[in-house]
C-alpha cells in the first residue's frame, strides 16, 4: 500500500497557503486509482510526494508501513515507476535508449533480459514503430509514449522480464505502483484509451496499484475503480466513479453544468455530458448556491486561538 | 536515420586516432624527426630487447623535451573534454562548459594570486620559501584552491533546501566568473614586465612549462578524477531525463551532483595548474563525439577523453610550429579552431541544441 496520511506541502505563493492540505489517500495493489481536478489544484503535489521526489511538511506518507522518505532509492525504484507532465530531455537518444534508461534499477538482469524488456515495454505502449526514430524529432504524443514504455520498463512487469512476475496478483508485501501524471494530455483519442487500458491490465493482472491523474471526467469513469477528486489543495471526495462523479462535483469544484447519466455499455458508470456552460458560481457566492447543506468537519475548525483539533 | 557506429569502433577509431596524434606530437616541432626515430627513441627508453638504450640527440629531444608535452597535452585535453562532458550531462545543457560554473576563472585566479604575489609572499615569509620546490606546489595548489573556492561559492549560492538549482548554478557560476576575472584584472595591473608575461601565457594556455616533475604531480590527480566522473555515465544518462527523473529511476541526485561538482573542480583546477586556461575542449569535443556515437555517457565519457587527447595534442603541434622558433598560446590555437567549429555546430544542429530547458 502507497499511502498518505493527512499530507501537507505548504506553499507561500498560494492564496491559501497551501499546494496540498491535509490529505489522506491510499494507491492500493490491484486498483486504478484517479485523480481530477482542476489546474493548480495539487494533482502534481500528489503525485510528487508519492513518487517520493517531494517531502511533505506535515503529515506522512508511507509504502507498505514504512516511512517513504526511510526507503532507499534504489528499492524504491524497484517499486514505483512514475510518468511525469514533462521530461526536458533534449539530446538525441534513440527511443529504445530512452527506453532502457527505464532498466537502470535492475541492473544485474542482463542485457539480454533488459534488451527484450525495452523492446516489449515498447510495443506494450503502443510505439514499437518508434524503434530506431531519434527521440528529438518525434511529436509530444509520441514523446509521451515513449516515457509510458520508460516507465513500463521500469515497472518490470507485464513485460516478460527477470523477477517482475513473481508478484503477479499479489496485493500485500512487494506489490508495484506506476504513478501516472497527465500520461493522456498529448495522446489522440484512441491512444489515450490504450494507455489507461494498458494500466488496467496492469492493476488486474499483475497486481500493480495504478494511479492516473486525469482531466478527462469520462475516461476516469470507464478505466479507474476509485476517483479521487482535490480542489483547491484539498481532497474533495473519493469513491468509485458512481459515488464522486454527479452533477453537484461539477459544479462545486469546476463551476460546470453538467448531465450524468448511465454509460450504455457499462450501466454502473456514470457518463458525464457537460452542458457546456460555467454554473454562475464564483468563490464567494458557492455557500449560497448547490445544496443548502454546511458540513464542518471537526479537523478543519479553527479557533482565533490556532487550529484546534481532536485529539 | 543515420546509422550509429558500435562503442567498440568509436573507440577504436579514436584510440588510433590518438596513438597518430601522439606520434605526431613528438615527431614535428622546430626539428623535424621521423616516426621510426620517434619510435626507436620510446623503444630504447622502455628497454625493449634490440634497442641500444642509449639515446642519441635525437632520442633526447623527444624523452626529455617533447614526451613530458605530448603527455601534458593529451591528460589535460582528455581531462577537460571528460568534465565538459560530464557538466553538460549534469547541467542537461549542450553549452555548459568548465569556464561557465567559473572553475576556470577560480582556478587561474588562484595561479595568478601565485604568479603575482609569490614573490611578495615569499619574502615576507621566508619560512616558505625553505621548502623544496615551493613555487612549483604552491602553483597547483594555488589552482586546486581556487577552482574549488569557485565551486564551493556557486553550489552554496544555488542550493537551498538541500537542492540545487540548475538555472541558479549558471548564472552565479557567470557572476563568481565575472568577479574573479576582476581580481585577475588587478592583478594584471599590478605586475611587473616578467610577470606579465607568465601571466599572458596563463591566461591564454601553454603546455611550454610542462615537465616531468610537474606532471608527476598533477597526472595522478587527473586520471583518477577523469576515471571518477566516467564511473558515473548511468547516473548522467538519467540526468539527461531531468532531476526528478533520475531521482524516480533510484539514482541520488543530489549526491551525484555534488560529487560530480567537486571532481569537476579538482580536475579543472589541476589542468589549470599544468597548462592555464585552454578553452573549447571542453566545448566542442562532446559535440562532436554526440554526432557520431549519440549522448549516451557510457560511450560518451570514454570517447570524449580521447578526442580530447588528440585534439590538444594536435593543436600543441600547430601551436609550436606556425610561428617557429617561437610558439603561440596553445589556447590561441584552440579558440581560433574552436570558434567558427562551434557556429558551423550551431547553425547545423539549430532546432535541437537549445531547445531544451
Amino acid at each position: 500500500m502507497l499511502a498518505l496520511a493527512s499530507a501537507s506541502v505548504t506553499a507561500a505563493a498560494a492564496a491559501h497557503g497551501y499546494r496540498l492540505r491535509e490529505v489522506s489517500l491510499e494507491v492500493r495493489p490491484g486498483e486504478v486509482l484517479a485523480v481530477l481536478g482542476p489546474n493548480g489544484a495539487g494533482k502534481s503535489t500528489l503525485v510528487g510526494l508519492l513518487a517520493g521526489s517531494l517531502a511533505p511538511d506535515a503529515g506522512g506518507v508511507t509504502l507498505d508501513g514504512e516511512a517513504l522518505s526511510a526507503v532507499a532509492p534504489g528499492r524504491l525504484s524497484r517499486r514505483r515507476a512514475v510518468l511525469a507532465q514533462h521530461s526536458p530531455l533534449a539530446f538525441g537518444f534513440r527511443v529504445e535508449e530512452v527506453v532502457a534508461l527505464g532498466r537502470a534499477p535492475h541492473a544485474g538482469c542482463g542485457r539480454d533480459v533488459d534488451r527484450a524488456a525495452t523492446l516489449r515495454s515498447l510495443e506494450v505502449a503502443g510505439a514499437g514503430g518508434l524503434v530506431g526514430r531519434d527521440y528529438t524529432t518525434l511529436s509530444g504524443g509520441e514523446r509521451q509514449r515513449v516515457h509510458f514504455a520508460r516507465a513500463l520498463a521500469q515497472l518490470d512487469v507485464g513485460i516478460g522480464s527477470c523477477g517482475g512476475d513473481t508478484d503477479a496478483g499479489g496485493t500485500g508485501d512487494g506489490a508495484r505502483y506506476l504513478l501516472l501524471d497527465e500520461p493522456t494530455a498529448a495522446l489522440d483519442l484512441a491512444h489515450q484509451q490504450a494507455v489507461l487500458g494498458t494500466a488496467g491490465r496492469l492493476a488486474r493482472e499483475h497486481g500493480v496499484g495504478v494511479l492516473a491523474v486525469l482531466h478527462d471526467p469520462n475516461l476516469a469513469a470507464l478505466h479507474a475503480d476509485r476517483i479521487a477528486v482535490l480542489d483547491r489543495a484539498r481532497l474533495h471526495a473519493a469513491g468509485t466513479p458512481a459515488e464522486v462523479l454527479d452533477a453537484q462535483l461539477f459544479a462545486e469544484v469546476f463551476g460546470l453544468e453538467v448531465d450524468v447519466m448511465a454509460q450504455p455499455r457499462h450501466p454502473d458508470r456514470p457518463l458525464i455530458v457537460a452542458v457546456g456552460r460555467r454554473t454562475p458560481m464564483p468563490e464567494t457566492d458557492r455557500r449560497r448556491t448547490g445544496s443548502n447543506r454546511l458540513v464542518a468537519r471537526p479537523e478543519t475548525l479553527e479557533s482565533p486561538h490556532g487550529s484546534w483539533r481532536c485529539k | 536515420m543515420s546509422v550509429r557506429p558500435r562503442a567498440p569502433a568509436v573507440l577504436g577509431a579514436l584510440g588510433l586516432a590518438t596513438l597518430a596524434s601522439i606520434l605526431f606530437g613528438l615527431g614535428r616541432g622546430a626539428m623535424s624527426i621521423p616516426p621510426g626515430e620517434v619510435l626507436s627513441a620510446l623503444a630504447g627508453a622502455a628497454g625493449l630487447p634490440g634497442t641500444d638504450g642509449a639515446g642519441g640527440p635525437m632520442a633526447n629531444v623527444v624523452l626529455s623535451i617533447r614526451l613530458p608535452r605530448v603527455v601534458a597535452g593529451a591528460l589535460v585535453g582528455a581531462s577537460l573534454a571528460v568534465c565538459g562532458a560530464a557538466l553538460q550531462g549534469l547541467f542537461r545543457n549542450p553549452l555548459a562548459d568548465p569556464g561557465l560554473i567559473g572553475v576556470s576563472a577560480g582556478a587561474s585566479l588562484g595561479a595568478m594570486l601565485v604568479i603575482v604575489l609569490g614573490p611578495a609572499m615569499l619574502a615576507a615569509v621566508p619560512a616558505l620559501g625553505a621548502l623544496p620546490g615551493s613555487e612549483l606546489h604552491l602553483l597547483p595548489f594555488a589552482a586546486f584552491a581556487g577552482g574549488l573556492a569557485a565551486t564551493w561559492i556557486v553550489h552554496r549560492f544555488a542550493t537551498r533546501d538541500g537542492r540545487t538549482g540548475t538555472a541558479t548554478l549558471l548564472l552565479a557560476g557567470i557572476a563568481i566568473a565575472a568577479t574573479a576575472g576582476a581580481g585577475t584584472g588587478v592583478l594584471t595591473y599590478l605586475a611587473d614586465d616578467v610577470q606579465l608575461r607568465t601571466l599572458t601565457f596563463w591566461s591564454l594556455g601553454s603546455l611550454a612549462p610542462s615537465t616531468w616533475e610537474r606532471i608527476g604531480y598533477v597526472a595522478p590527480v587527473l586520471a583518477l578524477g577523469a576515471l571518477f566522473v566516467a564511473l558515473h555515465a548511468r547516473a548522467l544518462d538519467a540526468m539527461l531525463l531531468g532531476e526528478s527523473e533520475a531521482l524516480h529511476l533510484g539514482f541520488e541526485v543530489e549526491r551525484v551532483k555534488r560529487r560530480l561538482l567537486v571532481a569537476v573542480a579538482v580536475v579543472v583546477g589541476a589542468a589549470v595548474s599544468v597548462s592555464g586556461i585552454i578553452g573549447f575542449v571542453g566545448l566542442v569535443v562532446p559535440h562532436l563525439v554526440r554526432l557520431a556515437a549519440g549522448p549516451g555517457h557510457r560511450l560518451l565519457l570514454p570517447a570524449s577523453a580521447l578526442l580530447g587527447a588528440a585534439l590538444l595534442v594536435g593543436a600543441d603541434v600547430v601551436a609550436r610550429t606556425v610561428v617557429a622558433p617561437a610558439e603561440l598560446p596553445i589556447g590561441i590555437v584552440t579558440a581560433l579552431f574552436g570558434g567558427p567549429f562551434f557556429l558551423w555546430l550551431l547553425v547545423r544542429e539549430r532546432g535541437r541544441i537549445g531547445t531544451g530547458a
